[in-house]
């Protein structure tokens, strides 16, 4: 299918989130739309869907011009849609989901061998394969998607919009999308692939439409370098890499001994994990998702409880504390799901931003909050961490997610710290916020403080990490310094030991000489 | 800041410069941009329009005439009319005021006071929005921390209880008798309070359940003491308390002579108000409960220990119910039998249903429980004028607390801007909060 937008403009009030919008998708090609978040990404694929309705414009779709209202419209001409976030029924099987609204009845009931044997055919033909039967709540994400793909080509669909799909997807599972992409190309049909990640789309895309700010800003093609994509999507030079002065650590900060901590159904996710952060270095806890790392950091926080060993901080023993004694010994915490931890999404800025100080002078006085030093406060950071929004007084939710993720870190550091613990502190962050968030992590350990980053991006460890420290079930697999490289990393975090083979490149310092060696045997 | 805004400005259009505009265009502008007190105003009406086509369906009287529709249509459209009319005119006049004896008490200076008062009606509203007012606040506040208090009719029981107790069987002067009366209401709702509190704490049983059992358990809790020689007045066998000495009365504000039932409860009230808007917006423990209401795992995260918020709730939420319940005692009833508060007395009841028509902050609060009581005080004047019965005020106090509830249909019937889903704010989470 070919389509096409000319001049496509949507206004809501006075705010234009796209503005004359020209898009050319050829049949049989995978079309990327790169952009920040917030540049009117989604805006322009709901305009496509629709369910919104451009204020100017038109689209065509192969050469004749067409007015869609309605997303059954949309599926109607051809066009499906992946949204970021899946539109399945959790207790449905994959087949009963695929051929929802659109159900094979025999005598009134649905016909399942016929819906089964949609789905066999569309999962041979395209790679996509998925056990018909399986109920929708117990697949993986990967495979979750896998679905909707599904049901948007068993509503015939020549057009597919991804809307941000690597998002929630681990590295195999992108390289498995990818390929199910090009299969499709090959079957003829049109991909219009929406993300931030250059990576992807080097990898994938035929064409790229880039728009910032709710505009075409230009055409590119895959063979452009990821430096020159960035600089076309944010609008300036960025910088891709972290700058990082070497600096030689001060005294042991954090330190973990042994630790122990069970997960939710009792069993212990994170088992005799020991681990120094010292002052002035950052260490980067790296692993696949699942390895304990969530638990261990909800351990060192205070949310969950240890079962055995010990956490303590700056010389105090914190192990077991509450959360509150533990920020207030000098914890500073970026929760890994900033939306369902880190901010309460309906408060506004001003509320969020002294979320875990309310009671601190001169925010608040016998009890009565001082509105106008919060405020003051509030607008201070927004300058400070350059937050975008309109007004401190908007609900948190209206905010960008690399937006968000400002506001918890201008909060966290606004404190004074002498550990900062950042879980995943850059994930689904466009490529701005990403500088920023690590620039100030940066800025944080030159200055003389602990941090320990969790992440599961190799790039964020290997740019960030003074020390990497690898978890595998449960348990350090190897402390490292990153100028190992990629493979090294790579094992550890499927569970390879390695012992004092040539392998690992002599650390910068004695500190990390003794840690990087069997951790349960340090000293305690 | 500013810079920011600019930059957001930037990245939108120049706004095209707004054409002069009449004022009476820009006034229908306003109404069209649907301010919650335009859409709260329109269901309001609408609900007494639809009460309006009940009472013509449900009236012998006026059915009869629409029978004769095609021999004489202008007399059942008139019947209707005038059947309708005199039905809310009986509701406005007996819930707020005569305006015809208004004016004459105003010429004459005449009718001021005494059983026929012209502020009879006033002041028979503001009796029965007291204690609603002040159950409802706590109701509210449970609801802003995800807490749902269904049980703020047992601890208002609970409250009368206590109160009844101190303020008939000790005796001492009103400067502390009273005050001392109304802390022993806000003990009881508090002790009723702290059981859900602690078991949903500590063992994670939930308080929806606990509190609407709890509420039975109150009731007949109620009866049991009735019969106990703490509480029965002597010589009564039907379960009647002694009455509250007078120095634990709230006094009526214009003086026992007056024959207004309007008494200091209401100052009560307005204090609990203050309290509870400066609790809300002002004060650190209000703010915890809010975010945890908010976002209880964000709450725990920033170091709010949410066990105690949860008990600290129910502490205030179930002290301002039994508040509520020794305001209906000290203030109007001043003595408790087997039906205080019980049926459609239950004002524990009404008060979840105010606090979420006034999406659970006191000054919405307020205008909700007027609204419910001069429904109710206005609903019996209908009954006692006209014929028509009291039930019909309460189906028009249930289409209006629908329909107030519903501000998008609302927008969709009378064309207002907005009417879109995205724009609905939920008063309340799930249960599974």
């Amino acid at each position: 299918m070919h389509l096409e937008l000319r001049g496509v403009t949507k206004r809501f009030g006075s705010l234009v989130a796209n503005r004359n919008i020209n898009l050319n998708v050829e049949p049989g090609t995978i079309h990327c739309l790169l952009g920040e978040n917030g540049a009117g990404k989604s805006t322009l694929m709901n305009v496509l869907f629709g369910l919104l309705h451009p204020d100017e414009g038109e689209i065509l779709i192969d050469g004749k011009p067409v007015v869609i209202n309605n997303s059954g419209e949309a599926v109607r001409m051809g066009i499906g849609m992946v949204h970021q976030h899946f539109m399945l029924v959790p207790v449905f099987t994959v087949a009963e989901n695929v051929v929802l609204g659109f159900e094979p009845t025999r005598a009134g009931f649905l016909n399942h061998a016929e819906a089964d044997a949609s789905i066999r055919k569309a999962s041979e033909q395209y790679g996509l394969a998925v056990d018909p039967h399986a109920v929708v709540e117990e697949l993986s994400v990967g495979l979750q998607q896998r679905v909707e793909i599904l049901k948007a080509l068993n509503h015939n669909a020549e057009l597919l919009i991804l809307d941000e799909p690597t998002a929630v997807l681990t590295p195999q599972e992108i390289e498995g999308l990818f390929e199910i992409m090009r299969n499709l190309k090959a079957a003829g049909k049109s991909i219009l692939f929406i993300t931030h990640k250059l990576k992807e789309v080097k990898a994938v895309a035929d064409m790229i439409t880039v728009i910032r700010l709710g505009e075409v800003v230009g055409e590119a093609t895959p063979d452009m370098t990821e430096q020159e994509l960035a600089s076309m999507m944010v609008g300036r030079d960025v910088n891709l890499t972290v700058t990082k002065a070497p600096k030689v650590p001060g005294e042991p900060m954090l330190s973990v001994r042994d630790l122990v901590v069970l997960d939710d159904r009792g069993l212990p996710v994170v088992n005799g994990v020991s681990l120094d952060v010292h002052a002035g270095e950052i260490v980067a806890l790296a692993g696949v998702q699942g390895n304990g790392q969530t638990e261990f950091v909800e351990a060192l926080t205070g949310l969950r409880p240890a079962l055995r060993g010990t956490v303590t901080l700056n010389g105090h023993d914190i192990t077991n504390h509450s959360p509150r004694q533990i920020l207030n010994a000098g914890l500073g915490h970026v929760p890994e799901d900033r939306q369902a931890d880190g901010l309460v999404l309906s408060m506004s800025v001003q509320d969020n931003l002294v979320l875990n100080t309310p009671r601190v002078a001169p925010f608040a006085r016998r009890g009565t909050r001082n509105l106008k030093s919060v405020r003051a406060n509030a607008e201070e950071r927004v300058r400070d961490f350059d937050i975008r929004t309109t007004s401190v007084d908007a609900p948190t939710s209206s905010l960008s997610g690399g937006n968000q993720q400002k506001v918890i870190v201008a909060r966290e550091l606004s404190r004074p710290l002498s550990l900062l613990i950042a879980a995943q502190p850059t994930r689904g962050l466009d490529v701005g916020s990403i500088e920023y968030v690590h620039k100030r992590i940066v800025q944080e350990r030159d200055e003389n403080r602990a941090v320990l980053i969790v992440s599961s991006e190799l790039d964020e460890v290997l740019a960030l990490g003074d020390r990497v420290a690898v978890m595998f079930h449960g348990q350090i697999t190897g402390i490292v310094d990153p100028s190992v490289g990629r493979e090294i990393i790579g094992l550890l975090m499927t569970g390879s030991q390695i012992s004092d083979d040539s392998t690992v490149t002599v650390p910068a310092n004695a500190t990390t000489t003794t840690s990087s060696e069997n951790p349960s045997e340090d000293p305690s | 800041m500013t810079d920011q805004a600019t930059n957001v400005a930037a990245a939108s259009s120049e706004a095209p410069a707004a054409p002069r505009r009449s004022r009476i265009r820009r006034a229908w502008d306003w109404y069209l941009e649907g301010h919650p007190v335009i859409v709260t105003g329109l269901a309001i009406f609408l609900g007494l329009v639809i009460g309006g086509i009940v009472i013509i369906l449900t009236t012998p009287s006026v059915l009869h005439a629409w029978s004769n529709f095609f021999s004489d249509p202008w007399n059942a459209i008139k019947v209707s009319f005038d059947s309708v009319g005199a039905a809310y005119r009986a509701m406005f006049t007996g819930s707020i005021v005569d305006p015809s004896a208004f004016w004459h008490a105003v010429t004459t200076g005449q009718g001021w006071t005494g059983g026929s008062s012209v502020l009879t009606p006033m002041s028979e509203t503001l009796t029965y929005a007291t204690p609603l007012v002040i159950a409802s606040i706590g109701v509210g506040i449970g609801f802003q921390t995800g807490v749902f208090n269904i049980g703020a009719n047992g601890q208002a029981i609970m409250g009368g209880i206590l109160g009844t107790y101190v303020g008939s069987m000790i005796h001492v002067p009103m400067a502390i008798h009273l005050p001392l009366t109304l802390l022993a209401g806000i003990l009881g709702g508090i002790l009723a309070g702290l059981i859900p509190g602690f078991l949903k704490a500590y063992t994670g049983a939930h308080e929806v359940i606990v509190t609407i059992m709890l509420n039975y358990v109150i009731v007949y809790f109620l009866t049991f003491v009735l019969l106990s020689t703490a509480l029965e007045a002597p010589g009564s066998a039907d379960g009647v308390s002694r009455t509250l000495d007078t120095s634990a009365q709230l006094p009526a504000i214009f003086g026992a002579s007056s024959g207004l039932r309007v008494n200091y409860g209401l100052v009560v009230a307005i204090v609990v108000v203050i309290f509870a808007k400066w609790f809300l917006e002002r004060s650190t423990m209000g703010f915890d409960f809010r975010v945890t209401g908010a976002n209880p795992r964000a709450a725990r995260t920033a170091g709010i220990n949410n066990k105690l918020i949860l008990i600290l709730c129910f502490v205030v939420s179930g002290g301002l119910a039994g508040l509520a319940g020794v305001t209906q005692v000290s203030g109007v009833n001043h003595y408790i039998d087997t039906n205080f508060l019980v049926g459609s007395a239950g004002i524990g009841f009404t008060a979840i249903t105010v606090s979420l028509l006034g999406q659970n902050k006191p000054i919405g609060i307020v205008w909700g429980s007027l609204l419910f009581a001069a429904l109710s005080v206005g609903g019996r004047q209908m009954q006692a004028q006209t014929g028509i019965p009291y039930d019909l005020a309460t189906v028009i106090q249930a289409v209006v607390v629908l329909l107030v509830a519903s501000p998008v249909l609302i927008k969709e019937v009378f064309r207002l801007r907005g009417a879109k889903t995205s724009g609905i704010q939920l008063a309340t989470k799930g249960w599974s909060s």
